[in-house]
């Protein structure tokens, strides 16, 4: 594979000796992925379900935001508002998938109280129950997280019919959750309450999530790039998290591109030519400068990205790193990320 | 179907049966006195408002009259345009050249200030005073999502009503589709039309004979689950809100009515931006076919932050000298050097794949190429920058 991954990017430890997938992140049982739009949240939300899936785990992958990505993601058709096999996950295990949506939360939660039957479609369509779901800026929120909160608890019995100690249905529950700016407000359902009634089924439950999002059970990891933009927003979440006392879990360096020139080698047109004429190649001037060109923008990346890498570290968190993927990310693609994880320690500790 | 196009549009006309796309011109675009609007859309992250700024700019450079509405501006870029003051007016851009008779300025949408002037504009000071004080009105003017894209419709119509400026470039809110643009206004307005209040609040008065039939007394059973949810006074709010909208709303229609036809009108042309990469091309094609429903002008496409390849040499070549060195122990840095360029041939052709699934569906649209920086375009030069590779 031409995809060499660049020398110390792997192992269970990174540059500064610190764990990449310490005990505390392995004994997670929700993790919700963060990141700048676009730098991979979904993607990376989907090899970790089945990175900690793998060796005979089941994993439950929810996404909230209501674009079907697991779908897109791995391949099937669109996502009902039901827990659904996904993937086969490496060494047995299995990963299914969620697409929580706001409204049937809310139908689903009001079947719970009042028998609505099918009118509750009717209302659906009519927009009443999205209308009811804006009516106050919070209650989609609390519903998503809500029903999030619901997975992570359920229990199952744990021999074949069911019966038995009740054990977990998921070993762990990965949400690609809201992107940087928002997944704060999205996870302080302290805050979002204070637009709810004082009383009532939801307050109760909310409770509950309040308490498991800011418990040992629960990381938030931030996926980042190696550009300005990204790592920034990444700092400006993980200082969002702490204040609001969310944990944190790793920091996830995506699509990292291979060194190939450490910036220490200076390239002259001489000593390149001459290389280039021993490798039987003989090139006309401006391909010897386009080759030239290509090396000056190649070290001013490596300038920018070992930039931001020193502020990532100063972040003091772990960091998982992922390459950039030379055909994009497809189902092979997924797999081949959710290995790399593994590599760097990711799993879960059942 | 395929959007009208534009001037700038029709540049190598004779090339365009074969595989290559059309080059948009847009030099040609904002050169012409007839353009009066340049709307920047796309999907998140793709470079809208660098690219509105960008256009702005060399619009003004090359005589224009302009006004750039930006929406989100990285605080950098912001500060360098001198947008931090937030009165949602647009300032002077300090620094244009104001040599070939053009000039520039700019401003960052705000969007509470834009809803609560134009309440302010249909209303009694008194009446503006209580929907001001509605909790309710708080909610949609900062939360709702569609606020955003109907208050930047708004700005857009009243820069317009000025005639004030020559040349209007609008960058477009951050919403993961750029559908969301055309869309949103639509939605905020099925919210503040007071149907869907009125059968919360009165169900029974409101619904009609026919609803109650369908619905039964369901439609009761939820409202009042609603409202054990939210609580009262969250229904209250909201239905006190929507009373003393009503006058206002027939006035609110006209005005997004009025944007919305401006869009469809002669001088306005719309730029898609987006990435080579899957989901920003094909937010694209959803998009460029909507405009063409909606029979709104297309410019054409910036497809922003390519990574073009700066010697014709093919990578097997490349990596067949790589490997040729390294088995040999030859020079290590020219192998290197061999390594990096197949890497980038490796990605162009990626970038090439991934847009020619576009330019299948889409032959017609012009396109031109922006290469990505080594780093955020943060000042004037970086936007003086993007405007020379935008002609090129
Ligand atoms: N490691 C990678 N290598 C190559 N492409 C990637 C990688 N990670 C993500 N991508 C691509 O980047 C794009 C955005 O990823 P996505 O997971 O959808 O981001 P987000 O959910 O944060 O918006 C997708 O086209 C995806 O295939
Ligand atoms: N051609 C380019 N090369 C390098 N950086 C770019 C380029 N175009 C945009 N950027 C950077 O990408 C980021 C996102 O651009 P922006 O215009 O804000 O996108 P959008 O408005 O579509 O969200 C900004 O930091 C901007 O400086
Ligand atoms: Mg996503
Ligand atoms: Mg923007």
């Amino acid at each position: 594979m031409s995809n060499q991954r660049q020398s110390g990017g792997v192992g269970l430890f990174d540059e500064a000796g610190v764990e990449r997938w310490p005990d505390a992140l392995a004994g997670a049982r929700l993790h919700v992925v963060t990141g700048k739009g676009g730098t991979g949240k979904s993607t990376l939300a989907a090899a970790l379900a089945l990175a900690l899936a793998a060796g005979g785990g089941r994993t439950l992958l929810v996404e909230v935001e209501g674009r079907q990505g697991i779908a897109q993601l791995f391949d099937t058709p669109p996502l009902p508002y039901a827990e659904q096999r996904i993937a086969v996950a490496p060494d047995g295990g299995e990963v299914r998938g969620l697409a929580v949506d706001a409204e049937e939360a809310l139908l689903e939660y009001l079947e719970m109280f009042y028998n609505l039957g099918l009118a509750g479609r009717t209302l659906r369509r009519m927009g009443a129950v999205e209308f009811a779901t804006t009516l106050a800026p919070g209650l989609r929120d609390v519903l998503l997280t809500g029903k999030v909160k619901e997975c992570v608890g359920r229990t199952v019995g744990d021999d074949r019919r069911g019966r038995g100690p009740r054990q977990p249905l998921y070993d762990a529950v990965v949400v690609d959750a809201p992107p940087t700016g928002r997944v704060v407000k999205f996870l302080d359902v302290t805050k979002a309450m204070g637009t709810l009634a004082r009383t009532g089924p939801i307050r109760t439950q909310s409770e509950g999530v309040v308490a498991l999002l800011h418990s040992p059970q629960t990381v938030v990891h931030v996926v980042s790039q190696l550009e300005d933009l990204p790592v920034q927003e990444t700092l400006d979440t993980v200082d969002e998290l702490a204040e609001a006392n969310l944990p944190p879990g790793a920091i996830m360096v995506n699509r990292v591109r291979p060194a190939r020139l450490p910036v220490t080698d200076r390239v002259d047109e001489g000593g390149l030519r001459a290389g280039l004429e021993a490798a039987g190649l003989f090139l006309k001037d401006d391909e010897v400068g386009g080759l030239l060109t290509e090396v000056d923008e190649h070290t001013e990346r490596l300038a920018v990205e070992s930039g931001v890498r020193s502020r990532l570290d100063a972040a003091g968190m772990p960091q998982i790193e992922l390459p950039e993927l030379a055909d994009g990310v497809d189902l092979g693609g997924l797999y081949e990320l959710a290995e790399l994880l593994r590599e760097q320690g990711v799993r879960h500790d059942r | 179907m395929t959007a009208e196009t534009v001037p700038g549009g029709d540049g190598h006309a004779g090339a365009s049966r074969g595989r290559r796309p059309r080059h948009l011109d847009l030099d040609a675009l904002i050169d012409d006195r007839a353009t009066r609007v340049v709307v920047c859309c796309g999907s998140g992250g793709v470079g809208k408002t660098t690219t509105a700024a960008a256009l702005a700019l060399r619009a003004a450079g090359r005589g224009r009259r302009v006004v750039v509405l930006t929406i989100d501006p990285a605080k950098r870029l912001a500060q360098s345009m001198g947008l931090e003051e937030l009165d949602n007016e647009p300032r002077v851009v300090p620094g244009v050249d104001p040599g070939a008779g053009g000039e520039l300025q700019a401003m960052m949408l705000d969007m509470r200030r834009t809803f609560d002037e134009m309440v302010l504009g249909h209303t009694t000071p008194d009446r503006a005073q209580a929907i001001f004080d509605n909790p309710f009105y708080q909610t949609i003017s900062s939360s709702f999502s569609g606020t955003q894209e109907y208050m930047a419709m708004e700005k857009l119509g009243q820069l317009a009503a000025t005639g004030r400026w020559d040349l209007i470039v609008v960058d477009t809110p951050p919403s993961r589709s750029a559908l969301d643009f055309l869309d949103a206004p639509q939605r905020l307005s099925s919210f503040l039309d007071g149907r869907m209040i009125r059968l919360l609040s009165a169900p029974a008065r409101a619904g009609g004979s026919a609803l109650r039939k369908l619905v039964g007394s369901t439609f009761n059973l939820f409202a009042k689950a609603v409202s054990t949810i939210l609580g009262g006074q969250v229904l209250a709010d909201a239905s006190a809100f929507v009373q003393a909208f009503d006058t206002l709303f027939g006035g609110f229609q006209e005005r997004a009515n009025a944007t919305y036809q401006l869009l469809r009108a002669p001088g306005t042309a719309f730029v898609v931006v987006a990435a080579p990469e899957p989901d920003a091309l094909r937010e694209a094609s959803y998009f460029v076919e909507r405009l063409g429903t909606e029979r709104m002008p297309l410019a054409g496409m910036v497809l922003n932050r390519t990574h073009p390849v700066h010697a014709t040499l093919s990578g097997a070549r490349a990596r067949e000298g790589a490997e040729a060195l390294e088995a040999a122990r030859g020079d290590a840095t020219t192998a290197a050097v061999l390594r990096l360029h197949a890497d980038r041939v490796e990605t162009a052709e990626r970038e090439r794949r991934v847009l020619a699934r576009f330019t299948r569906a889409h032959p017609a649209v012009p396109i031109v190429d922006v290469p990505a920086m080594a780093t955020d375009v943060h000042d004037l030069d970086g936007l003086r920058a993007i405007g020379e590779l935008l002609r090129s």
